[in-house]
């Protein structure tokens, strides 16, 4: 099963190389990591989903605890969150397929970023399925190069992580009020 | 006050209590060994820096708390990696110290330039790179509080030329932790203290596992309570030995793949297995699949990682065990097992028969004998003994009754050949008022017999018995048992060791019988210097009885009865 951790970290040098090469020496296979910063210069958030049993998830997320950078670690996989990949996709839109990969692409709520007499380039946000979708459908007409962010995540509704650093604390923030709507 | 980072190197690890480390010097490091002169610790210098990983070790293991080695870039960084995955197995808390190249020359492949933390990473705790002085104070600091704290073990600490070269304000009372990400103080929850007792309360047939942790946590006395008073046996790892003591009426002894066949039984037979701070190694459990088939199982332990990683268990306590025993023991009542006791004893059945103690001197001298009787000489003065890996560690650990914590230093998760030299030379210097032994193979003991120089220059009492069957054994046992006999690259051709020792000055004897084994060991113990005793024992000698690796608990290659089974009776 996939799991969906989302991972604290301590912003400083090599941090990534010690949460990868966690994965590789307890031979944990990683589909997808992606680290940026949060609202705080000082920590990194990395959205890292592995496939993984029930009882495996949790000995990754206590072997990430024992990383001394390692701040939090939620494994998120069972709860509501908002899950999004970033794509760019080149394709081929010669004069008589660029109309109809406009439209495609219209449908798919993607945007056209790059027009060339020869090709587009669309970009799509959304989850894994729906680009999986975009690409399917666009591969008739020559998909010529493609890359994806990863995915990253994040809860819905009030339940929110704080990450407090000057206290030496990590503190979740959750109200009872867990309601929260798709928009 | 300003200081130049190699100044405050040592200031720190004096204020953190150290007082002497283990290194060898070079370019990179020249700095910091320049500023030893300001300093009051004293260095003790190693002849290959994987000694000085090894008797940082055992001089933690020793003292209960932790050691220094010193390294410079490159090559002498590199060297101590065997030392530093071996107190990682271990959980031995020691810092290593290595110079690094220049900060503006890092990445450029200078000479002696090595990315030791990226080497180090998997088999560290943690490690640090300091390309400033201002970052020292702190950094260091907090490698000892990690290093020692929670599950202990290695720290490495890289350390620029130009960091230890160039000054700044220190100011020690100022230098503060932060380390928001480590938590190193977990305790159970009040529910699993509950299904706990409960499992231990209703258990007829409970065994407890103690390993290591035990002796780490300082839990002696609580786990001594824990077994009386719920009348539960009580069986060991080998990093466990002495952790209860061998003559305890409720110690079975060694488990595992060299464990006695009651022990090992009584595992498998048992309805619940209390381990306390322990971790399932495979050397322990055997085939998983048919480990301890009818028990439950309770896991006492500090490391959550350790978790359901090789056993499943149907309760955890995440925690330092003696803080968790000592929340468990109030609400301990006294139990009756014994007829589960009667169960065992009986289990034991002709074994005594079979143990080579009982056997009467056919003219061969088996290391099992020297075992035996240097045991019945030292056992009375609290001697360290400090195995190598092998044979002649199985034996010790069965034939040495360890009364004592901390009485056996041994490398048991990483298996070095080497360690015990240097190991002992460490726990020598951290209790010098205590008799250390060696007892090393042939094949082992060359690993790392240029530290005879080191005991030789720092004036250390310690006891070598080699144990010299002329074939790296243990090796070769395999070899007997599943490679028909097939004795590729284990017959060694030994140097004499007698005149090794001679060439540093060290006293020596050569012993080929059974009788000369006790005299041997009388004369090393009254030389105030150190001892080198080789022992020239039986050749094609095994390790009786064995579990075959990847084989259920309970399917052992017992001892011949009786044991005869030798090269040149066939």
């Amino acid at each position: 099963m996939l799991n969906t951790f989302v991972v604290y970290v301590e912003n400083k040098p090599g941090v990534l190389t010690r949460v990868a090469s966690l994965f590789r020496r307890r031979a944990f296979n990683i589909d997808s990591l992606t680290v940026g910063r949060t609202e705080k210069p000082e920590v990194s958030r990395m959205t890292i989903t592995v496939d993984a049993d029930r009882d495996q998830a949790r000995r990754i997320e206590a072997n990430l605890y024992k990383l001394v950078n390692v701040l939090l670690v939620e494994n998120i996989t069972m709860e509501p969150a908002i899950v999004r990949d970033l794509a760019m996709i080149k394709v081929s839109a010669t004069h008589e397929g660029r109309s109809r990969v406009l439209e495609l692409a219209s449908v798919f709520r993607a945007r056209v970023v790059d027009v060339a007499p020869e090709s587009l380039i669309i970009e799509i946000t959304g989850g894994e399925d729906k680009i999986d979708g975009l690409l399917e459908v666009l591969r008739p007409y020559g998909v010529l190069e493609m890359v994806r962010t990863g995915i990253v995540a994040m809860r819905r509704g009030n339940k929110c992580t704080s990450v407090a650093l000057a206290t030496n604390a990590v503190e979740r923030l959750a109200t009872d009020d867990d309601v929260s709507y798709s928009v | 006050m300003i200081k130049t980072g190699a100044q405050i190197l040592w200031e720190c690890l004096e204020r953190e209590g150290v007082s002497c480390v283990f290194g060898y010097p070079g370019g990179a490091i020249l700095p910091a060994y320049d500023a030893l002169k300001y300093s009051n610790i004293h260095h003790v210098l190693v002849r290959h820096e994987q000694g000085a990983a090894h008797m940082a070790d055992g001089y933690a293991r020793a003292s209960g708390r932790f050691g220094v080695a010193v390294a410079t870039s490159g090559p002498g960084a590199t060297n101590m990696v065997t030392g530093i995955a071996t107190a990682m197995m271990d959980s031995s808390p020691i810092v290593c110290i290595t110079g690094q190249v220049g900060s503006k020359l890092i990445g450029s492949d200078a000479f002696q330039e090595t990315d030791i933390t990226g080497i180090t990473l998997p088999i560290t705790k943690h490690n640090y790179l300091v390309t400033r002085a201002s970052d020292l104070a702190a950094t260091i600091r907090e490698a000892i509080y990690v290093a020692c704290s929670g599950r202990p073990g290695p720290v490495l600490v890289d350390i620029t030329k130009d960091a230890q070269q160039s000054s700044c304000e220190f100011n020690w009372e100022a230098t503060k932790l932060q380390i928001p990400g480590y938590r190193p103080d977990l305790s159970p929850a009040p529910k699993e203290y509950e299904q706990a007792l409960e499992l231990i309360h209703n258990a007829q047939r409970p065994v407890i596992l103690l390993g290591h942790g035990a002796i780490v946590s300082g839990a002696i006395r609580e786990v001594r309570h824990l077994a009386e008073r719920a009348a539960i046996p009580v069986a060991l790892t080998l990093l466990g030995l002495g952790a209860l003591p061998a003559s305890h009426p409720l110690n079975l002894g060694m488990m595992g793949m060299h464990g006695e066949a009651w022990v090992n039984h009584a595992i498998q037979e048992a309805d619940l297995l209390i381990a306390l701070g322990m971790r399932f190694d495979d050397r322990v459990t055997g085939n998983l699949k048919t480990y301890a088939p009818t028990a439950k199982k309770i896991h006492v332990e500090i490391d959550p990682a350790e978790i359901n990683k090789n056993v499943k268990v149907d309760v955890a306590l995440v925690g330092d065990l003696r803080a968790v025993l000592h929340e468990l023991l109030p609400r301990i009542e006294s139990l009756d097992h014994s007829e589960w006791l009667d169960f065992i004893d009986r289990l034991k059945g002709d074994s005594a028969v079979r143990d080579i103690q009982n056997l009467l001197d056919n003219g061969h001298l088996y290391a099992a004998h020297v075992i035996n009787d240097l045991w019945r000489e030292t056992r009375d003065s609290k001697t360290v003994i400090v195995t190598d890996v092998g044979q002649h560690q199985m034996w010790e650990a069965q034939y040495y009754k360890h009364e004592e914590p901390g009485s056996l230093i041994t490398s048991g998760g990483l298996g070095t050949m080497g360690f015990a030299l240097p190991a002992a030379i460490g726990a020598k210097v951290a209790r010098p008022e205590t008799e250390v032994w060696v007892v090393a193979g042939d094949g082992g003991f060359q690993m790392t017999m240029s530290e005879l120089a080191t005991i030789v220059q720092e004036n250390l009492k310690i006891n070598i018995a080699i144990i010299n069957n002329g074939y790296l054994g243990m090796v070769r046992q395999w070899q007997e048992f599943f490679y028909e006999r097939n004795y590729q690259a284990t017959p060694l051709l030994n140097p004499d060791f007698a005149k090794i020792a001679a060439a540093y000055g060290i006293r020596n004897a050569t012993v080929t019988e059974r009788s000369q084994v006790v005299p041997a060991v009388q004369s090393a113990r009254q030389h105030k210097g150190p001892v080198l005793i080789n022992f020239q024992v039986e050749q094609e000698d095994t390790v009786y009885p064995m579990v075959a690796a990847g084989s259920s608990l309970h399917e052992m290659i017992r001892r011949p009865n009786p044991i005869v089974e030798t090269a040149t009776d066939e």
